[in-house]
């Protein structure tokens, strides 16, 4: 019963959290809401896989945040938030975007309960939840960070859901491995573009 | 010795040391000549058979375990790692040629490394997530250190990511439709999971956008490695899902499926590549259109599936080659592949212009040249099954020829009378005669790429049955 509760907290946690990722413009508190919903998400992936691989998981997490907070640190404030294309753009129109996945969340959880029993609704809510989460992120944005920001949250709502129905420790590896190299690669496409091109030093 | 370790931790080690102790010149060499050894070997020592050397017993035992999962690399798998590795091999010596992207041997090898894990892990779905490690490590070749990054790179950043989930949880439900193949729901959304994460891997109609962009804002050598090398890999994957599941592989819907978006690739990659002035794009398009003719042969409903997809895959890596190489010379002597700064352009460089028309009139499938005998096999049995089918393939032929015809025109229209001169290097005018030769010798010797492919049907024990 107990556990059942702190699940869905969790849940509540990564609502919390994708919420402040996609309404707000300052980097250092979507990074800062990323961390918090790994939390989230070791919890909820705890519930399938032993103790040390959700560390792992949680682990990976921070030290993605790491490098992508250590990388946006560098670049200079005018590069903060480059103007974005997109129409609508208001906070209220994200808020509203996260109520609507996280209504369709709510009314899918108890269907893929009943056609694969023995994941648990808070398993299935938070992961359904992280994963339309992020499809909002990437469908409100080219800006890289927010790219970025938005394919970790999706492959983190998967990555629950995986858990419970896969425990490889090569999968485990492998998706840690993916999650890394996305934060790498993020940070690289951040840098690009900084530095000058060997015939601006000539 | 272990065939893993051979194939896949050696060349990841080379790229590794050859990023951090090797300068760029030397690169290109060391790395060619590792990929060339490395097809060498495959080619002549057999996987899982005791050879005898003098007194000297030799044999390279099959798999490896890692982390509580094998890797396999079999005896029918010794053919295909000598074409890859091989192709691999001339990206790589050409790499000093076209002049272009820091790290592309060493990031390159890695790449081919992961991938060819990719065929090797078991079980074979975990595939997915080694495309994607592969897909990363593309990303710092595509965009060099100056340079923004442009809307190509971050759709295909997301379109390689999405497609991950959706392989491995389509895996995870194939194996339920096997358990239980009464269940028309749960065949429904494997089907439908794994079509969707196959359309993000391939860039299948219309998930392709991020190809023209690519190959307009990213160095063109680099871009056609990559269209090469990932979709010649998620071929292979996928006719491995095609191979293992029954169900798959009789369904008459989903080889529909397969047609219909294969011809919707190929017409609309010949269509839309008659109508643009960029010959980077011209080859995004044109690539587009091939991957199209891939998923055509993979939903025929024939024996011969097997031998028509990689028919089409061997020369596919080499009119690349030679295509993005041409490109690059080009490039840097222009600074752009806009039609407007080409004109003219083949009395200052008429090696580099031939090599690019010529690779392009092999992509049509034009007599003599390496595309014309796989377009030739895949008609014949299109033929059989449908003459729309193979109508709309001409269509879109036609339009990659339009374009030829266009790229042609504007290379030879010279403002005044301008001497010809040959401005390429002797290395590029090698690399480049050498792949324009290869084209030929493909066109007119198919027979000869048949001792590689005669053994891979074996890989795929049901396929082709």
């Amino acid at each position: 019963m107990i556990l059942d509760i702190v699940s869905w907290v969790a849940v509540g946690l990564a609502l919390v959290t994708s919420t402040a990722m996609l309404v707000s413009r300052d980097w250092r508190i979507s990074l800062g809401a990323l961390a918090a919903q790994y939390v989230s998400a070791f919890w909820l992936v705890t519930r399938h896989l032993p103790f040390v691989m959700g560390s792992a998981k949680l682990i990976t997490g921070w030290m993605v945040v790491a490098a992508l907070g250590m990388t946006r640190l560098g670049l200079s404030a005018t590069e903060d938030d480059s103007a974005e294309s997109f129409w609508p753009r208001g906070q209220w129109f994200r808020v509203f975007l996260i109520g609507v996945v996280a209504l369709v969340a709510a009314g899918s959880t108890a269907r893929i309960e009943a056609a694969i029993p023995g994941l648990g609704p808070p398993v299935i809510a938070g992961s359904l939840f992280l994963i339309g989460a992020g499809a909002v992120h990437l469908g409100m944005t080219s800006d890289v960070l927010r790219v970025i920001l938005g394919l970790l949250t999706m492959l983190t709502g998967f990555e629950i859901l995986y858990a419970a129905v896969e425990s490889s420790i090569l999968v485990t590896g492998l998706l840690s491995v993916v999650n890394l190299g996305l934060a790498l690669t993020g940070s690289y496409l951040l840098l690009a573009g900084s530095s000058p091109s060997e015939e601006d030093e000539q | 010795m272990n065939a893993p370790i051979i194939w896949i931790a050696v060349p990841f080690a080379a790229g590794f040391l050859i990023l951090f102790f090797l300068r760029e010149r030397a690169s290109s060499f060391i790395g060619g000549s590792v990929a060339m050894l490395l097809s060498l070997i495959a080619l002549v020592i057999p996987i899982d058979t005791a050879l005898l050397i003098g007194s000297v017993s030799l044999k390279i035992s099959s798999s490896i375990q890692f982390f509580g999962r094998s890797f396999s690399l079999s005896t029918a798998d010794g053919s295909l790692l000598a074409i890859i590795y091989g192709l691999a091999a001339l990206w790589f010596f050409g790499t000093e040629a076209s002049g272009s992207a820091n790290h592309f041997v060493s990031l390159g090898l890695m790449i081919v490394s992961l991938l060819t894990a990719s065929i090797a892990v078991e079980p074979f779905l975990f595939a997915a997530l080694l495309l994607e490690m592969a897909a990363m490590l593309v990303i710092p070749l595509l965009i060099p250190t100056y340079q923004k990054p442009g809307r190509g790179v971050i759709r295909f950043l997301i379109y390689q990511t999405l497609a991950m989930p959706f392989i491995l949880f389509s895996g995870w439900m194939l194996a339920g439709v096997e358990a239980s193949p009464g269940d028309i729901n749960i065949t429904i959304q494997a089907g439908t999971m794994l079509g969707l994460g196959f359309a993000f891997l391939l860039g299948v109609f219309p998930l392709y956008n991020w190809i023209p962009m690519l190959t307009e804002e990213s160095p063109p050598y680099v871009t056609g490695f990559l269209l090469w090398v990932l979709p010649a890999f998620t071929v292979i994957f996928s006719l491995g899902f095609l191979d293992r599941y029954t169900w798959l592989r009789t369904s008459p819907q989903l080889s529909a499926a397969m047609t219909l978006a294969g011809m919707l690739m190929v017409v609309t990659g010949g269509v839309f590549a008659s109508l643009q002035k960029h010959v980077g794009r011209i080859m995004g398009y044109a690539a587009v259109a091939e991957t199209g003719l891939l998923v055509l042969a993979m939903g025929l409903r024939s024996a011969e599936i097997v031998n028509v997809t990689f028919l089409l895959l061997v020369p596919r890596g080499l009119e690349l080659a030679v295509w993005a190489l041409a490109l690059s010379i080009i490039k840097r002597k222009a600074n752009s592949l806009q039609f407007s700064d080409l004109q003219g352009l083949v009395r200052s460089h008429p090696v580099a212009v031939s090599a690019v028309i010529l690779a392009h009139l092999s992509m049509t499938g034009f007599p003599l040249l390496a595309g014309f005998p796989p377009r030739l096999a895949l008609w014949q049995e299109l033929a059989h099954q449908s003459l729309a089918t193979s109508f709309w393939v001409f269509l879109g032929m036609a339009g990659l020829l339009i374009a030829a015809t266009r790229t042609l025109a504007v290379f030879v229209m010279a403002g005044g009378e301008k001497a010809w001169e040959l401005n390429e290097t002797w290395i590029q005018v090698t690399m480049l005669g050498l792949g324009v030769i290869g084209l030929f010798i493909l066109g007119m010797f198919p027979q000869v790429i048949q001792p590689f492919i005669a053994d891979l049907p074996s890989l795929f024990i049901h396929l082709g049955r």
